[in-house]
């Protein structure tokens, strides 16, 4: 049974200023709520498994095996190696992007100005590439492990002829998105604006995030048995363990 | 989708290779030149990764190279960009039309999921890749490539639509035996490619076959 999150089983909360970068490990068991307090949020994430960092977060082989180009409830996040890292058990707010990339730092200079350290100290312009190799490099990792990532709270749509459309305002204050742990995963996340973001202010929002103890998935659970897919994703995550 | 051929033959070409279903194939194109791929029998998957020859630390990107056109699907003219915001080959020509690059590749484990444990057992792209980059010291002495350096790649002649809804669908193929794509280097590029075993999968009516590999040196295209 996957317990939801409470005052009982929560394990600490942060708050990751908007802009700012972060990485930790979560256990296999625990769970993320991630919140967009303000509303307008973006939060790119990539994950890996934090015994094998050379496994990791496949943007292919999470959508093809889900027949999705987006994530929402009931959705996984696959590694290259037919595993569960991560699997969507809540959301408020419906689409979460997988294939727009990240801000690096030619797109931010070129939307938005330059703005060093010393010129706006911790207000400088950041971007989520440049971001994401300060956190691998703590790891022991770097650009050979930057791969596609994920942009939570951002909706990237396609028409029939492939063109691709920024959903402005997608998500809103309060809106949330939680997701479990399936094994022991570093996540690397950067609280930057979505590269295809139109407004023209550097104004990255916050995100809040509260890790609780949720417990391993049962026979029931609806992200194993969302696809026949995911029951041997999950079959295969779960080999790990026994 | 556009339709634009070519007006290169390849008896002009200086490098001319018919690559068989399930081999790996990994060569430089120097800046300049122009590489061709063929479906010789149509509906090939012909997955592929491009890498600066020069620091392979900078490589191909679909995220990128998908954002920056503002479209989901390769054609004539599109940039292929690099993990730093540089194009690496440039679509001159092709008479597909249209080609997927978040499909991915297929691998041991991702045919375990995808269509049953004991699939894993199959040959698949990634073992290609693997094959290749373990036999190749690439890297021009810099890295030795390996695992880390795979990533997103191009499945050249693949119709892997995106509904408006957010699903991804497998389609029939669109591409046809004859039908080709080409592209322009714009620095000096190693490219790996897998000409995909896939025998799970009806986009290639489960029969992979094998592809043409064309090189021309310099031209004004």
């Amino acid at each position: 049974m996957t317990k939801p999150l409470s005052k009982i089983n929560q394990l600490w909360e942060e708050k990751i200023p908007g802009g700012a970068h972060w990485s930790f490990v979560m256990k296999r068991g625990t769970a993320l709520r991630i919140t967009d307090p303000e509303g307008g949020a973006n939060l790119s994430g990539l994950f890996y498994n934090q015994e094998e960092k050379l496994e990791r977060y496949n943007m292919p082989d999470t959508l093809k095996a889900q027949h999705t180009a987006h994530l929402t409830t009931g959705f996984v996040l696959y590694s290259d190696m037919g595993r569960v890292l991560a699997s969507v058990i809540g959301d408020s707010c419906g689409w979460h992007d997988t294939i727009s990339g990240m801000s690096n730092a030619a797109l931010v200079e070129k939307k938005y100005g330059k703005a060093t350290y010393q010129q706006a100290r911790n207000d400088m312009h950041r971007n989520a590439r440049d971001s994401m190799l300060i956190e691998l490099g703590k790891w022991g990792l770097g650009k050979r492990d930057i791969v596609p990532n994920v942009n939570f709270f951002s909706k990237v749509s396609a028409d029939d002829a492939g063109a691709m459309h920024y959903e402005a305002n997608h998500s809103r204050a309060g809106d949330f998105i939680e997701l479990r742990f399936e094994m022991n995963v570093l996540v690397v996340l950067s609280a930057t604006q979505h590269p295809l973001d139109p407004n023209p202010e550097y104004a990255p929002k916050p995100v809040l995030l509260q890790a609780w103890s949720c417990g391993t998935p049962d026979e029931q659970d609806q992200c194993r048995n969302f696809r026949p897919e995911n029951v041997r994703g999950f079959y295969n995550t779960e080999l790990l363990f026994r | 989708m556009s339709i634009v051929e070519s007006k290169l033959t390849p008896q002009q070409a200086s490098y001319d290779l018919v690559l068989p279903a399930g081999e790996s194939w990994l060569h430089e194109v120097k800046l300049g030149q122009v590489f061709r791929i063929l479906d010789l029998e149509g509906n090939q998957a012909v997955d592929t990764l491009f890498y600066s020859a020069h620091d392979p630390e900078e490589r191909y990107s679909a995220v990128d190279t998908i954002r920056e056109q503002g479209n989901l699907y390769l054609t004539a003219g599109t940039k292929l960009m690099s993990t730093e915001g540089n194009v690496l080959m440039t679509i001159v020509a092709d008479t597909c039309g249209r080609h997927d690059t978040l499909g991915g590749a297929c691998a041991a484990e991702s045919n375990s999921v995808r269509y049953a444990i004991d699939k894993k057992y199959m040959h698949s792209c990634r073992d290609s890749f693997l094959h290749a980059l373990g036999h190749c010291n690439c890297g021009p002495g810099k890295i030795q490539m390996d695992k880390r350096d795979l990533t997103a790649n191009v499945n050249f002649f693949m119709n892997v639509p995106v509904t408006p809804q957010g699903e991804l669908t497998f389609a029939d193929g669109i591409s046809a035996p004859g039908k080709y794509v080409e592209m322009r280097a714009e620095m000096d590029v190693f490219v790996l490619i897998s000409n995909c075993p896939q025998l799970n999968n009806p986009c290639n009516a489960y029969d992979p076959t094998p592809v043409q590999l064309l090189i021309w040196d310099e031209v004004s295209h």
